[in-house]
């Protein structure tokens, strides 16, 4: 028997018996770690409840309801955060804004709609997703998920690449186009009235909103949500804490998310 | 060896000058930018790219191009392209030169570049574009001068550069299908959302670079003595020729899922870039003319490429490589970009126009991009014509 | 080398000229600045050699902690003063004459931190 073929019928044994050997060790060495990476899927279907997870619930009707509310709740925001308005769609900053039915829920075709839909305010906002794209995207950790669940932006490290707009899905995030600080062609400054206990941005890096993570550290809710408290238009709160009003209101009413097919897991919820 | 570039004819010295005098009125506008904001350009909240990033995107392309030639060359030892291969290093260097300015030009806060490598952050792709750009830069800055160094002094390159050679060969490859993850992997932009923008870039980087190179080839050829060749000449027609064809099939896989599916987000875009989106009462199709006029130029240069070769016709050479090159810079520089922002995710429709001072800055990133392209071509072709006549 | 009699004196001539600043103002710190203290307070936040060399370290700890891992807002000082772990909100309550404080050593140092591109000065001294 010349060597090539001792070496080839060697080489084939090995194969066989490594063919039938391998896929029952295979499972003996893979049984605990098998049983880990299942445990692993059903977290990730149902995560485990730890910490806080901050959302939102937006009552759509009571908007309908309190007109002249929505708006409120925009210019609360807006004047708290010293938020600009430039005063054209161009170069545009919101945190919070008003939109309609279809602009917000672009992916459903309903043949007909009622008719109060058509011109319902539709408060929309950042989704401080639990699984945010826009962090993902962030080439320099400037945008980031907090434990709370809020999605943050930390303004001093924005390079102003705009990748975190590209990857926004809710189109939630603005761009200083130019100088917040800035005046109009009048000399009107585009921040009406600045609010001396929080800053300002400045030109070249992205922006939105922050779910108020200042007032909620010193016990306050969300501006927005407090116009809205009589009404309970808006309810804000830590949906891990099962006693909780939004855990509440989440169990005992049907809620729509924007665009759930992505996989974003959107912290806020419309009831229609 | 870089004197070279200090000694040339009038008209080299006509041309640098124009170069320079366009990255003169560039730089006047970037201050202009630099000092008034991003806002002096078209883009808007809803179209957050224009064409800067457009344009590092096609030349992300232009510099994987150089692969052509550089693996034929030293994997398969194809002698026919050893003249043109060092052509095609170069013309990766000013590509990458010009994706890294187009990119610093659409920084909010550009003197905050470094963030990204003083808070490294792997898991965006914008991170690894970063170190895919400026490893395939300095593999070819080193590569390239030292193999030519080396034909200078008469010897042949040195052993060590092989294994870099080797490296710049995937990292080729690497570039661009970072530059199309930077895309593809945003959920909810469904234009961008393909598997096969990677594959479609490669295949639209290898038909543009070598047709560039080509074009410059085909004047250094009327103007110098530099001759690449024509053994070489004719290979790299069958490499635009299918490249450009694979691009084209790919295209057509993207209108078959879009249409055959009728996914209103799929067909969106195209709706846009290539027949009109109808939204409320308005149409828009600001971008039509010119995508259908690159599908056209790029099939017909795809036909006359090839004829050119059976013809022997240089001038029909250049006519098919420009109609080719020029397809894929409408494609990839223009509508892959913009057409992704529209619709908008609230679904609306913001039609982008690029400003004056937005062109100017781009023409002078161009004419940099020449006028690095220029020196590093002076001198290579001083250094081959000196040694081999 | 190759022209060594013409290349080294005009390098030596290139980097006297080049670094005539130094040589001009050799051995003098110009008129130090004296930023000035808030009369009502004795203590600040840490102590004033710290302060003095690495408040913006200290600014940078306070953000990142504060932004990014939800960290306290209130911090307390060596004698157990509550103070405000915020520039806008907290050291401008005490030193609130940015002229006269920030900017008389960022001056003198020739300094330009962005802090004002954003945070708001307090008001009196705008």
């Amino acid at each position: 028997m010349d060597s090539k073929r001792r070496d080839f019928l060697k080489i084939a044994g090995l194969t066989a018996i490594a063919g039938i050997a391998a896929p029952s060790a295979f499972n003996t060495l893979l049984k605990g770690e098998a049983n880990a990476s299942a445990q692993a899927v059903a977290d990730k279907a149902c995560p485990a409840v730890t910490g806080k997870r901050y959302g939102m619930v937006i009552d759509v009707k009571k908007f309908t309801e309190n007109p002249g509310l929505a708006d409120q709740c925009v210019s609360a925001c807006h004047t708290i955060h010293n938020v600009p308005d430039f005063g054209n769609k161009k170069d545009e900053i919101k945190w919070i804004w008003v939109e309609s039915y279809s602009h917000v829920f672009p992916e459903n075709t309903q043949y007909k709609r009622p008719d109060v839909l058509k011109d319902m305010p539709i408060l929309t906002l950042c989704n401080h997703c639990d699984n945010p794209p826009c962090v993902r995207a962030c080439p320099t950790k400037a945008t980031y998920k907090k434990k709370d669940g809020i999605v943050g932006m930390d303004y001093h490290r924005c390079i102003g690449c705009r990748f975190c707009m590209a990857a926004c899905p809710y189109g939630a995030r603005s761009f200083n186009w130019r100088d917040p600080r800035g005046k109009d062609a009048n000399g009107q400054p585009f921040i009406k009235a600045e609010n001396s206990k929080y800053p300002t941005r400045m030109r070249g890096v992205v922006e939105k909103c922050n779910f108020c993570t200042e007032r909620l550290a010193i016990g306050q809710i969300p501006a927005c949500v407090e116009v809205a408290t009589q009404t309970k238009a808006l309810v804000f709160g830590d949906m891990n804490d099962p006693d909780s009003e939004i855990s509440q209101v989440l169990k005992t009413s049907f809620t729509i998310q924007r665009n759930p097919a992505i996989g974003t897991r959107p912290s806020l919820f419309y009831i229609i | 060896m870089i004197e070279k570039a200090l000694k040339g004819s009038t008209g080299y010295w006509v041309w640098m000058l124009f170069l320079l005098s366009i990255m003169g009125v560039g730089g006047l506008c970037y201050a202009q930018q630099f000092n008034y904001g991003l806002g002096i350009t078209g883009m808007s909240r809803d179209v957050t790219w224009g064409v800067y990033i457009s344009q590092f995107t096609f030349l992300v392309g232009v510099a994987a191009g150089g692969l052509m030639l550089v693996l034929p060359y030293y994997l398969h030892n194809y002698k026919a392209f050893g003249r043109i291969v060092i052509l095609g290093e170069f013309m990766a260097i000013a590509a990458i030169v010009m994706c890294l300015m187009f990119i610093i030009a659409d920084l909010g806060q550009p003197m905050r570049a470094l963030n990204v490598m003083l808070y490294p952050t792997p898991n965006s792709m914008l991170f690894w574009d970063m170190i895919v750009l400026n490893g395939y830069l300095f593999l070819n800055v080193l590569c390239g001068w030292v193999v030519l160094q080396s034909e200078y002094k008469g010897i042949k390159y040195p052993k060590w550069v092989k294994p870099f050679i080797y490296l710049s060969i995937p990292w080729a490859i690497s570039i661009h299908t970072v530059t199309a993850f930077l895309y593809c992997g945003l959920p909810g932009r469904h234009f961008w959302l393909t598997a096969i923008l990677a594959p479609r870039f490669l295949a639209s980087a290898f038909a543009a670079g070598p047709a560039l190179l080509m074009i410059i080839a085909m004047i250094l050829k009327r103007n110098t003595k530099f001759d690449v060749g024509r053994e070489a000449q004719d290979k790299l027609v069958t490499i635009i020729g299918y490249a450009a064809m694979l691009n084209f099939f790919f295209l057509g896989c993207e209108f078959f899922v879009a249409y055959y599916s009728q996914i209103p987000g799929h067909m969106h875009t195209l709706d846009y870039l290539y027949w009109g989106l109808g939204h409320g009462d308005e149409v828009f199709n600001n971008l039509v003319p010119f995508m259908r006029a690159s599908v056209i130029m790029g099939l017909a240069g795809i036909g006359l490429i090839f004829v050119s070769r059976a013809k022997q016709c240089d001038g029909l050479l250049i006519l098919s490589c420009a109609l080719i090159f020029l397809s894929f810079w409408i494609d990839k520089g223009l509508g892959l970009v913009l057409g992704g922002f529209v619709p908008s995710p609230l679904d609306y429709v913001t039609e982008y126009y690029p400003s004056i001072q937005e062109l100017g800055i781009t023409a002078a990133i161009w004419a940099t991009g020449f006028f690095i392209l220029s020196i590093l071509y002076k001198v290579a072709i001083s250094v081959k014509l000196e040694k081999e006549i | 080398m190759y022209g060594k009699g013409r290349i080294i004196p005009a390098l030596i001539l290139f980097l006297g000229l080049m670094t005539t600043p130094m040589w001009y103002k050799s051995g003098d710190a110009g008129k130090m600045p004296k930023p000035e203290k808030p009369k009502d307070y004795t203590e600040c936040v840490a102590p004033t050699a710290y302060m003095r060399t690495s408040h913006m370290v200290l600014l940078n700890e306070w953000r990142d902690d504060i932004l990014r891992e939800g960290g306290s807002r209130v911090g307390k000082t060596a004698n157990g003063t509550e103070y405000v772990r915020s520039l806008q909100n907290g050291c401008m309550k005490c030193h609130n004459d940015k002229k006269k404080f920030c900017d008389a050593c960022h001056n003198y140092t020739s300094v330009k931190p962005y802090c004002w591109d954003c945070h708001l000065q307090p008001k009196e001294a705008m």
